[in-house]
């Protein structure tokens, strides 16, 4: 109930479910301590997969085995798959509607921003010397100019980081 | 065709470090430019709603476009397609290795990873920016956009909807008014 409710406030993607996540179960349910909590960021971030999943499976399976991280994995789940689904009826229904495509017209370019301005602020604490520079150039390059695979060039920069650090 | 769809987001969820945003240019390439299930424009449109909706980027992108490619089925097989390698992971992980941070191995892969999803997502953004029909209004809408959230720091959802609002004034009022 407390992951619903998380994942049914949660907008703008995953970090924004973070601090929620925090407040309802360090400080309301106390299932587990601040450092536990960190930790589990931690793991979160570096494991396949959105942070709030990641996080609320790991949280989940603390508190109550694998039945709770099912059922909290569910919970932020859900509410998307449920506000998506009502979306998606909705812009169905209004396609043929022009305001439908002037709002598409609008956000479209938005969106191109809010990627962009995402990688930046993840960038601004990312490239901390020259190999992380390096690495991004290289396959910004390949993946946009040269039809690299992004999957493939995931693992080649997993091996690379091996290769530098 | 489903159980397609199922495994093509497998494999998108299995491969997606660092957050719901770095799934967008391995949903790009397996989607949009692979398969040809969606075109680049309702790619965009399904993140605008993703972003604009409560809930992980990912998923909500996952929803949606199975809906746009198989209905209520389709949606439901991306879905946990997406989630499920983070699940299986994540139980491992919980239940062997809490140690799994502290290899020095797994710390090197992911000082490699991390400027390399920055990367990915850049280059995504370029794509779709490549295949958009190009105009300096558009260009200045981006460009404010990333403004607004990087120095001012107001959230996604405001910016999305002002986007909406602004064009549908835009159109309906000004472009009218201009024909009349």
């Amino acid at each position: 109930m407390s992951f619903f409710k998380i994942g049914a406030f949660s907008f703008g993607g995953g970090y924004a479910m973070l601090p929620l996540i925090e407040e309802e179960v360090i400080h309301v349910h106390s299932w587990i301590t601040t450092s536990e909590y960190i930790d589990i960021l931690a793991i979160a971030e570096m494991t396949p997969g959105p942070i709030a999943i990641n996080s609320a499976t790991f949280l989940g399976y603390k508190v109550a085995g694998v039945l709770g991280s099912t059922v909290s994995t569910l919970g932020v789940v859900l509410p998307s798959f449920i506000v998506m689904s009502m979306i998606f009826h909705f812009v169905f229904k209004f396609k043929n509607s022009p305001y439908v495509d002037w709002i598409f017209m609008g956000i479209r370019p938005v969106v191109l921003g809010l990627i962009a301005a995402a990688a930046i602020s993840v960038g601004r604490t990312t490239f901390v010397d020259i190999p992380s520079v390096l690495i991004a150039v290289l396959l910004f390059y390949i993946v946009a100019f040269k039809k690299f695979n992004p999957i493939l060039a995931i693992v080649v920069a997993g091996a690379l980081g091996i290769v530098f650090y | 065709m489903l159980f397609d769809l199922f495994l093509t987001f497998f494999k998108i969820g299995a491969f997606t470090f660092g957050g719901g945003y770095a799934m967008l240019p391995i949903i790009q390439k397996e989607i949009v430019e692979k398969k040809g299930l969606i075109s680049e424009e309702e790619f965009m449109d399904a993140i605008a709603l993703a972003q604009a909706s409560p809930g992980p980027v990912a998923v909500n992108t996952s929803v949606y476009v199975g809906y746009r490619i198989l209905g209520f089925k389709g949606a439901l097989s991306a879905t946990l397609g997406a989630v499920l390698p983070s699940f299986i992971i994540i139980l491992l992980i919980a239940a062997y290795f809490i140690q799994f941070r502290d290899n020095l191995i797994v710390e090197k892969v992911f000082s490699g990873i991390r400027p390399a999803i920055v990367a990915l997502i850049l280059a995504a953004v370029y794509k779709m920016w490549i295949k958009t029909k190009r105009t300096y209004l558009k260009l200045f809408v981006a460009i404010g956009t990333i403004f607004i959230i990087i120095f001012i720091g107001i959230s996604p959802v405001w910016v999305v909807i002002a986007g909406a609002v602004i064009s549908v004034i835009y159109h309906r009022f000004i472009i009218k008014a201009d024909e009349g």
